[in-house]
């Protein structure tokens, strides 16, 4: 228990320091920005009650808000991505497979479901910060083409983060 | 109240989705300037569109008490208008000289009726025999002259323009008396036919035309100008076209002209006849 807590204390340590000192500064032409500190949303594990999740995903949107300057935001966008992240796993995983796995990871449940999964997710989580940053209906293309080109930027490197920390577990 | 509970507990992620996305948002209103000033901007919109939106129904409901009252006012407004008032004022210009004797004085007088395209034309004059207007009398004017009195009522007189068939106006070009007629097979508004000049005199294109001093008019009032002078065949008379100086087709304001020693005139010249 101690592990899985000090383990996802020193992600969520690296994931705010990537965000908000490194990919903040990386776009394509205003129109891709990576969100990588989702993926701290993203690998908590399954047996999290749905409140912790959701104040863990409101305090994590928050920091980003902090040093992002957009107070509200980030921590809108993490509370949606916590509801699709909780519906997704209800669909797919049962329930009581939760002993077996306690991490959503790729090395655990596979690449074909991470990716969907990821995809899902970073989809919502993306849509809603976009359109709350635009804050107006009347530049939906804008909104959906910077939310679906900044999705690939950041699921390419969840996947990226998530090759590298690759460990093959015996299901 | 416990069915309420199991409910809440069963789908705890939407009301937690709910509490905490409400929570994110008022933050994000409340720090943000730019949402802050869109959420204000939008809802004013939305507040806005729908009032102007249940005004434009109102409007058009009563639609036919605003024109009754719209019409009220025209009607109210044409009254006080200076055209619909009879201007009873004259203004008749006379000098009062004791060296020379005054001959000629001048009513204005605004045309309210005109026709030039007639082969006999009309004008009607807002001057009638309570403002010292006579049958016969002289009418010009800015620009030259315009006509005879024909007939006259209380506040209104009509007169026989030049472009009249039967208008006979003595005129002269270079000090030769002509008689200026229109009509005649020709239906120009703007042209005069001259006539009764003698075939040796020399009339260039250009000259001016005036008024003899024979008749009503006093003498050399404009006319126009000669434009065409040619000869009829076998006749001693030159055929002079003239250029109208009077514009008939905007003609507004005329002067009427009272010659003061008409009637001694007159009256003299009847004892010619009844010799």
């Amino acid at each position: 228990m101690g592990r899985i807590i000090l383990n996802n204390l020193i992600r969520f340590i690296l994931l705010i320091c990537l965000q908000v000192f490194f990919l903040k500064n990386i776009g394509f032409y205003n129109f891709s920005a990576a969100f990588l500190y989702i993926l701290f949303i993203l690998l908590l594990p399954f047996k999290i009650s749905n409140g912790l999740l959701f104040l863990l995903a409101f305090l994590t949107g928050l920091t980003v808000d902090v040093f992002y300057n957009t107070l509200g935001l980030n921590a809108a966008a993490c509370c949606v991505l916590a509801f699709v992240r909780i519906i997704f796993i209800n669909v797919t995983v049962q329930r009581d497979g939760f002993d077996n796995e306690p991490d959503p990871r790729l090395g655990i449940m596979g690449f074909r479901w991470f990716v969907f999964y990821a995809f899902i997710t970073t989809f919502f989580h993306h849509l809603v910060l976009f359109s709350l940053e635009t804050f107006r209906f009347s530049e939906l293309g804008y909104i959906l083409s910077r939310t679906i080109f900044s999705s690939m930027f950041t699921i390419l490197l969840m996947l990226l983060a998530e090759f590298t920390f690759f460990r093959k577990k015996v299901r | 109240m416990r069915n309420l509970w199991i409910i809440i507990s069963k789908y705890n992620a939407f009301f937690l989705l709910i509490i905490f996305l409400v929570l994110s948002l008022v933050l994000l209103v409340n720090n943000n300037s730019y949402q802050r000033a869109s959420a204000w901007n939008s809802s004013n919109r939305l507040i806005g569109g729908s009032f102007e939106r249940v005004n434009a129904i109102k409007n058009y409901l009563s639609l036919g008490r605003t024109n009754d009252s719209l019409a009220f006012e025209n009607a109210r407004l044409r009254n006080d208008l200076k055209s619909s008032i009879f201007s009873d004022s004259i203004k008749q210009q006379t000098v009062t000289d004791t060296l020379t004797q005054q001959q000629y004085t001048y009513i204005v007088s605004k045309v309210v009726n005109n026709s030039i395209h007639q082969s006999n034309n009309y004008i009607t004059i807002n001057r009638g025999f309570k403002h010292g207007i006579k049958k016969g009398m002289g009418v010009m004017s800015a620009k030259g002259i315009v006509g005879i009195v024909l007939n006259v009522s209380e506040h209104f007189s009509t007169i026989q323009s030049i472009l009249h068939s039967d208008t006979r106006i003595s005129a002269s070009v270079n000090g030769n008396i002509g008689s200026l007629v229109w009509g005649e097979g020709n239906y120009d508004p703007r042209l005069a036919i001259l006539k009764d000049i003698p075939n040796h005199v020399i009339v260039k294109k250009g000259n001016r035309v005036v008024t003899s001093g024979y008749s009503l008019f006093p003498s050399g009032i404009e006319i126009g100008r000669v434009t065409r002078t040619g000869l009829k065949g076998g006749d001693s008379f030159l055929n002079i076209e003239i250029w109208l100086s009077t514009d008939f087709s905007n003609l507004q304001y005329v002067y009427v002209i009272n010659n003061l020693l008409s009637l001694e005139q007159e009256s003299l010249e009847a004892l010619n006849k009844t010799e």
